[in-house]
C-alpha cells in the first residue's frame, strides 16, 4: 500500500468496514490482514478516533476502544458509531486490472473445473470495479503448462535439503535425451526461461539446464558434493563467448530478421531489401547447422565454407529420402 | 498541534458522502476546522490538493450545481453507489482462487495493487485463509524497466512516447503510441497499440524500449477500437495449440525432441532408404506454427508421410535451400 497520508486514508477506508464486519478480531490479525505492523494499525486508529460526521461533536465521532489493545496485540479491536462507512471503496482500475490479469494467468493451465470458478470470479470483479473501469486488455501466454513449476519445486527442495538430483535432459543441439546426476546450486531466470545452475557429474563441470528441457527430475538420496563456486552472474546474458566458439555468417531474409533479435549476434549488416547479414557464434557448430536447416530457405549460412558445405550435404541427404520415396511410392 | 492530513481527508470524505446534495466549497470550509482556521489563500491551495488526493485514491468526487435551476453555485459530492463496493457473494471456491491470484505477481507495483484489492475484499467481509488448492501456482514476473509505466498507460488509456531500438539496429528512434494492452508470451512482455506516427497498429517488445515512457496526453484521451483482438495480434508470439497430427518416420534413437510428445505407431519400419530401422510416429502440431522448420532441424533423421501438404512443405524448403546454395 502506498505510504503517506494517501496510504493511511486508503487503509482507513478499508479498516472501518473491515472492523464492522467482524466482531472478534485481534490487533495482530488486523495487522496481518492489512500487511502492516500492529503499531501502524494503532496509529491508524488514533487518526480514526478524530473523525466522524460533519460538526464532529462528541456524539458524531467514531469511537475506538483503545483500552482493549493497549500493549496487547491479542486484544480485540473494536469501533463504534461508524455505520456511515459500512462498505469499502470500489476497486480502482489498477487494482482490478492487476487482480484480473493474475486470475487469467491462473486460468491458463488450470483444470476445467477451476477455470469455471475463475470465470465466475472475473464476472463478479467487473461488478466490484469503479464505474468506467475498462476491463484490462491483457493477453497472458504462460511459457509452460506447469511442468517447469513442478520441476522448480522439486529442485528447490533438493537445494534446501542438500540432495543430488537425476535429470532426463534433452539437448537439442545433439538431439539427445541424456540422463545425468547433478548437484543443484541455484534456480535462475533469464530472458523468459528458468534455469538450474548445477554441477554436472556427467560433464564434470558446471552447467546451466533449462527447466523446460527437463523431461524428468528425481531427487537422489545422496548429499551434494562440495564445490567452492561463486554465484553466477547473469547480468550480461546467459551466453558466455568462448575461445573455441564456432563463428558463422548468416544471411537473413526480411521475415527472418527476428533471428538477430533472438540470438546474441556479434555483428549486423544491412544488405538492402530488408535483408541482413549477421555474425553468430555458438559453442557447438552443429547448432549453427541445425539453425540454418530449421530456418531454410529464409536463412542462408554463408560462412565458413566447411559449415556451408555441411548444410548442403545435410539438405541433400534429407531431400534424397523424399526423392526415392517419390520414385518408389 | 496540527491534525494530520489523513484526518482531514477522511473527514472530508465522510462529509461529502453523507451530504444529501452537492456541498459548496464555502459550506465545506464552514464545517471543517482545518479549513476554517486557514487564510483564504492557504485554504484554496489545501482544498485543491485534497481533491487531487481523493481522486488519486479512486474516490468518485463529483461536481455539480447546488441548485439545478440557478447554475451559479458549484458544489461537490460523493455518490454512495459509485463509492461503495457493491455487496457481492463469492463462494468458498472463488475466495480460494482469489487468494491464489494474490500470489501470482512477481512485480512490486502489481503485487501491491493486488493486495490492495484483496484488502478491500477483506473489508467487505471475505476471509482468505491460507487454504491450498491442488493447483500449480503460476507466476508473472516483469523485469522490463518500462513495464510499470506502460501498464499504467494502458490501464488509464494515456498516450505515450518512448525510444525504441528495433531488432538488429543500433540507433533507437522515438515512437508515439496509444497503448491498447499488454501481452506476455514466453516470459517477455509486449505492448500493442496504435502507432500514431504510422497510423497502424503495432506491437513493441518492452525490453527494447531504451528510454523512460513519457505521457503525451491525458488519461482516457483515446479509446481502444471496438473489436480489437489482442489475442489475434499476439498470435505470432506464441506457439499455437496443436490442432492436427502428422505421421512421420524417424530413425530409431533419433528425433528425441519429437518423441516427447509423439505416439509410436510402429517400430522396425522399412524406410525409403531400404533400411528397417525406422519408427512410425504420430505427432500433434499447430497449423500456424513452423512445424516444417522443426522437422527440417532433424534433417535426414525424419521423413514426413502425411499430411501431403506438410510433406510438400518440407521438400520445397529443402529444395529452396539447395537452390540458394547453388546460386
Amino acid at each position: 500500500m502506498s505510504g503517506g497520508a494517501r496510504g493511511q486514508v486508503s487503509r482507513l477506508l478499508a479498516l472501518v468496514p473491515y472492523l464492522q464486519s467482524r466482531t472478534d478480531v485481534s490487533l495482530a490479525q488486523v495487522a496481518a490482514d492489512f500487511g502492516v505492523r500492529p503499531e501502524q494499525i494503532v496509529q491508524d486508529l488514533k487518526v480514526l478516533w478524530m473523525c466522524g460526521l460533519p460538526g464532529l461533536t462528541p456524539d458524531k465521532m467514531i469511537e475506538v476502544d483503545f483500552e482493549a489493545i493497549e500493549d496487547d496485540p491479542e486484544g480485540v479491536v473494536h469501533i463504534e458509531n461508524a455505520e456511515f462507512l459500512a462498505r469499502p471503496v470500489r476497486l480502482g482500475s489498477s487494482e482490478a486490472s492487476a487482480l484480473i490479469v493474475a486470475l487469467r494467468a491462473l486460468s491458463e493451465g488450470s483444470p476445467e473445473s477451476t477455470q469455471e470458478v475463475i470465470d465466475r470470479c472475473l464476472v463478479k470483479l467487473e461488478e466490484a470495479a469503479a464505474t468506467g473501469t475498462a476491463m484490462p486488455r491483457v493477453e497472458v501466454h504462460l511459457p509452460r503448462s506447469g511442468t517447469g513449476e513442478r520441476h522448480a519445486a522439486v529442485l528447490q527442495g533438493a537445494i534446501a535439503n542438500n540432495q543430488q538430483v537425476r535429470l532426463d535432459y534433452y539437448v537439442p543441439t545433439r538431439d539427445e535425451t541424456t540422463q545425468r546426476v547433478v548437484d543443484p546450486l541455484e534456480l535462475m531466470t533469464s530472458d523468459g526461461h528458468d534455469y538450474l545452475d548445477a554441477w554436472c557429474h556427467l560433464a564434470q563441470g558446471r552447467r546451466l539446464f533449462r527447466l523446460d528441457r527437463m523431461y524428468a527430475v528425481e531427487v537422489v538420496d545422496a548429499p551434494r558434493h562440495e564445490h567452492s563456486l561463486s554465484p553466477r552472474d547473469l547480468s550480461a546474458g546467459l551466453f558466455e563467448p568462448g575461445p573455441d566458439d564456432a563463428v558463422a555468417v548468416l544471411h537473413l531474409e526480411r521475415h527472418a530478421r527476428w533471428v538477430a533479435d533472438y540470438y546474441p549476434v556479434d555483428a549486423v549488416e544491412e544488405l538492402g531489401d530488408g535483408r541482413i547479414a549477421v555474425t553468430l557464434r555458438a559453442g557447438d557448430p552443429r547448432w549453427l547447422v541445425r539453425l540454418a536447416m530449421r530456418l531454410a530457405p529464409a536463412v542462408t549460412l554463408v560462412e565458413p565454407p566447411e559449415l556451408r558445405d555441411e548444410v548442403t550435404r545435410t539438405a541433400l541427404a534429407a531431400l534424397d529420402l523424399y526423392g526415392r520415396a517419390a520414385a518408389n511410392p | 498541534m496540527r491534525p494530520p492530513k489523513s484526518e482531514r481527508l477522511l473527514n472530508l470524505v465522510i462529509l461529502l458522502l453523507v451530504a444529501r446534495n452537492y456541498t459548496t466549497k464555502e459550506q465545506i470550509r464552514a464545517l471543517m476546522e482545518p479549513y476554517r482556521v486557514s487564510t483564504d489563500e492557504a485554504f484554496d491551495r489545501m482544498f485543491e490538493r485534497d481533491k487531487d488526493d481523493l481522486r488519486a485514491l479512486g474516490i468518485p468526487l463529483e461536481t455539480g450545481f447546488v441548485d439545478k435551476f440557478f447554475e451559479d453555485e458549484q458544489g461537490y459530492r460523493i455518490k454512495r453507489d459509485a463509492f461503495e463496493l457493491p455487496s457481492i457473494d463469492f463462494t468458498a471456491e472463488e475466495v480460494a482462487v482469489l487468494g491464489l491470484a494474490a500470489r501470482v505477481w512477481r512485480h512490486a507495483g502489481l503485487a501491491a495493487a493486488t493486495s490492495d484489492a484483496l484488502v478491500k475484499l477483506k473489508a467487505a467481509g471475505l476471509s482468505f485463509d491460507r487454504e491450498q488448492l491442488d493447483q500449480v501456482q503460476p507466476t508473472l514476473a516483469a523485469e522490463e524497466p518500462s513495464f510499470e509505466a506502460m501498464w499504467q498507460a494502458t490501464v488509464h488509456r494515456t498516450p505515450v512516447r518512448f525510444d525504441y531500438r528495433r531488432a538488429g539496429q543500433r540507433e533507437a528512434s522515438t515512437r508515439h503510441l496509444e497503448p491498447w494492452g499488454v501481452v506476455t508470451a514466453q516470459g517477455r512482455w509486449y505492448v500493442a497499440g496504435l502507432d500514431t506516427d504510422r497510423g497502424e497498429p503495432r506491437m513493441f517488445r518492452l525490453s527494447r524500449i531504451v528510454s523512460e515512457v513519457t505521457s503525451t496526453g491525458n488519461p482516457g484521451s483515446f479509446t481502444v477500437p471496438e473489436g480489437t483482438d489482442l489475442r489475434a495480434l499476439s498470435q505470432t508470439l506464441t506457439p499455437l495449440q496443436p490442432d492436427r497430427t502428422a505421421v512421420v518416420l524417424a530413425r530409431a534413437g533419433a528425433a528425441n525432441g519429437l518423441r516427447g510428445r509423439a505416439e509410436v505407431l510402429a517400430t522396425d519400419v522399412t524406410g525409403p532408404d531400404g533400411s528397417g530401422s525406422w519408427d512410425r510416429l504420430e505427432v500433434p502440431y499447430g497449423s500456424g506454427s513452423d512445424f516444417t522448420g522443426e522437422l527440417l532441424g532433424y534433417a535426414d533423421a525424419v521423413i514426413v508421410e502425411s499430411p501431403p501438404e506438410l510433406r510438400a512443405s518440407v521438400r520445397d524448403r529443402l529444395a529452396g535451400l539447395l537452390a540458394g546454395a547453388v546460386r
